[in-house]
């Protein structure tokens, strides 16, 4: 069973970005970019399956920009056996991509697609979902835990009051949560390797997809600014502040 | 125009956040219609239709809506989609779960976690775990949305009195089926309905610890307890209590962080609220600067204080 499992380039969670003067958009000249959290957790747990046998082929797939060759190359320094890069140099919404991704499915039949459950630049929390409409499939989305036997995956998913559990059909997809599995660093042999591994580059063009954006965006603000409030010396005197001042207790 | 504003409920009862979706819909200029999809829902039925501002209720009830899958809740609400020019799902895991399928069948952009609307057709959503607000359009004609809950007041509960109109449930999917559910129970009030917060980070140290020292601060208060990712991904919290980017967001009255450094992610769950109290040993923690009050202090000093002087 192959696994397909798309990744996203974004720029790296520990970057505070700042929004372009000119309120068009934000300011990511010069930021690191890594490859966004919840794909590497995907990335992770495709190439434990691989590792468990259950799998036999883990591809890795990114739509963007020509640079996101460095995120796919990062997917299998982790354990990725080939990619695909769809490059284009069009804005690309959740929309957009999970055709992108359908027509790969329909091309590669992976048993299984694992992606994050959200981007951390756009935080949409899409794709997965679109890509299950639109391909039939079914969806396992906030996974925490993912066993695959006998043509269907029972994933655990992490719901607004605990935990749910859901059986799926395979072929399916599955979107990543945080607790799902901690990636593992990539070594420097590995990267060595993941050089050498496939690399194919294809067009929207030739998926045969149209990807122009359907949501314009007017314009990107700075959020209302919380300033700072005042230090208190001692417990007392902090709920003297909540009791006689905010009157929030 | 009419909009369809999909009901969160437990079959038995109507959740907070279909509430504040309802008053997004509304300043949408739309009339709106509640979706109550279930089994054995009559009861949730019953309650949308007495939310004020509501005209109708749809209600779909059938054995393939019980546990809310995706896919089956996803095509009940395709079947009815075609009357409606704005289709919104309250921005929690089941909406989050479910929208994007509508929208991608309907061939149109979802947006998501709406915090304005700004026109029919604009809205208001945050982007970079809030660092940004984007104000954006969309060019198609249904407007699929999920609504951020702190983004809008909670329409008001009674007042209203809309037909129930029973709809064909959809059949089953057969690709997909629930499993079970460990939900945590708890005598406290929802995380994302709160009034007061009482929330630990990882200087907690243990699942015990966490227990033990916020557990009193809460009872005194009456608050839902939360945590931030460290503490949650240590153990020493459910992750249902996360609240940050990609966990829950909150704005309650008040939010106490104690032992929370302030991640930008977390800064993006409770940035909202409406008072910021901070107890961290550490006086260069980046909680400091989003909070009303600062007490750099030991928590485990000065929580049990702070339960004794309230």
């Amino acid at each position: 069973m192959k696994v397909l499992v798309p990744v996203k380039r974004v720029v790296d969670y520990n970057v505070k970005v700042r929004v372009k003067s000119d309120s068009t958009g934000v300011d990511i000249a010069n930021v690191k970019m890594s490859m966004n959290p919840f794909d590497e957790i995907a990335v992770e747990e495709a190439v434990r399956l691989k590792e468990k046998g259950v799998v036999t082929e883990v591809i890795a797939v990114s739509c963007d920009v020509q640079q996101c060759q460095e995120t796919l190359r990062t997917a299998m320094a982790i354990g990725a056996d080939r990619a695909i890069l769809v490059q284009t140099d069009e804005e690309l919404q959740p929309l957009a991509v999970a055709k992108l991704l359908k027509a790969l499915v329909d091309k590669e039949q992976p048993g299984l697609v694992i992606l994050g459950k959200q981007a951390i630049d756009d935080d949409a929390n899409q794709t997965g979902q679109m890509l299950a409409a639109l391909a039939d499939l079914p969806q396992a989305t906030f996974a925490n835990k993912v066993e695959v036997a006998d043509g269907k995956a029972t994933v655990t998913r992490e719901v607004d009051g605990g935990l749910e559990a859901v059986s799926i059909t395979l072929p399916a997809v599955v979107t990543t949560d945080l607790r799902l599995n901690e990636p593992r660093y990539v070594t420097l042999p590995n990267i060595m390797k993941a050089k050498k591994k496939q690399l194919d580059t294809v067009t929207p063009a030739d998926l045969g997809v149209d990807v122009a954006p359907r949501l314009k965006t007017w314009r990107v603000s700075e959020p209302p600014k919380r300033g700072a409030g005042v230090k208190v010396p001692d417990v007392a005197a902090l709920v003297d502040k909540l009791r006689n001042e905010a009157k929030v207790i | 125009m009419t909009a369809l504003v999909i009901a969160e409920h437990d079959n038995a009862s109507l959740k907070a956040a279909t509430l504040n979706t309802v008053t997004a819909a509304a300043a949408c200029g739309a009339d709106v219609h509640v979706l109550v999809a279930g089994e054995n829902a009559g009861a949730a039925a019953q309650a949308a239709a007495q939310i004020a501002g509501v005209a109708k209720v749809p209600h779909a009830d059938g054995a393939s809506l019980k546990d809310g899958l995706a896919e089956n809740l996803a095509a009940q609400v395709l079947a009815l989609a075609g009357n409606y020019s704005h289709i919104l799902f309250p921005a929690t895991a089941s909406g989050k779960n479910a929208a994007p399928r509508v929208a991608a069948k309907l061939d149109v952009v979802q947006i998501s976690d709406i915090t304005r609307v700004v026109s029919p057709d604009t809205f208001e959503r945050p982007i970079y775990a809030g660092n940004a607000i984007a104000t954006v359009q969309s060019l198609d004609a249904v407007k699929v949305v999920t609504v951020r809950g702190t983004g809008f007041d909670a329409a008001a509960a009674a007042g209203g009195s809309a037909a129930v109109e029973t709809v064909a449930a959809v059949a089953d999917s057969g690709k997909s089926s629930f499993v079970g559910r460990e939900l945590s129970k708890s005598d406290r009030p929802e995380l994302t309905a709160a009034k007061i917060i009482v929330s630990g980070g990882r200087a907690l140290g243990s699942s015990e610890k966490f227990q033990e020292v916020l557990t009193p601060l809460a009872d005194k208060l009456g608050a839902a307890i939360g945590a931030s990712r460290a503490a949650v991904d240590a153990g020493y919290a459910a992750n249902d209590l996360q609240v940050g980017q990609t966990g829950k967001i909150v704005a309650p009255q008040l939010y106490i962080a104690c032992g929370i450094s302030g991640a930008i992610q977390h800064l993006a769950g409770m940035k909202d609220s409406k008072v910021i109290v901070a107890i961290n040993k550490d006086e260069e923690a980046p909680i400091f600067s989003v909070a009303d009050y600062g007490l750099v202090a030991d928590l485990f000093v000065a929580v049990p204080e702070l339960v004794k002087a309230l």
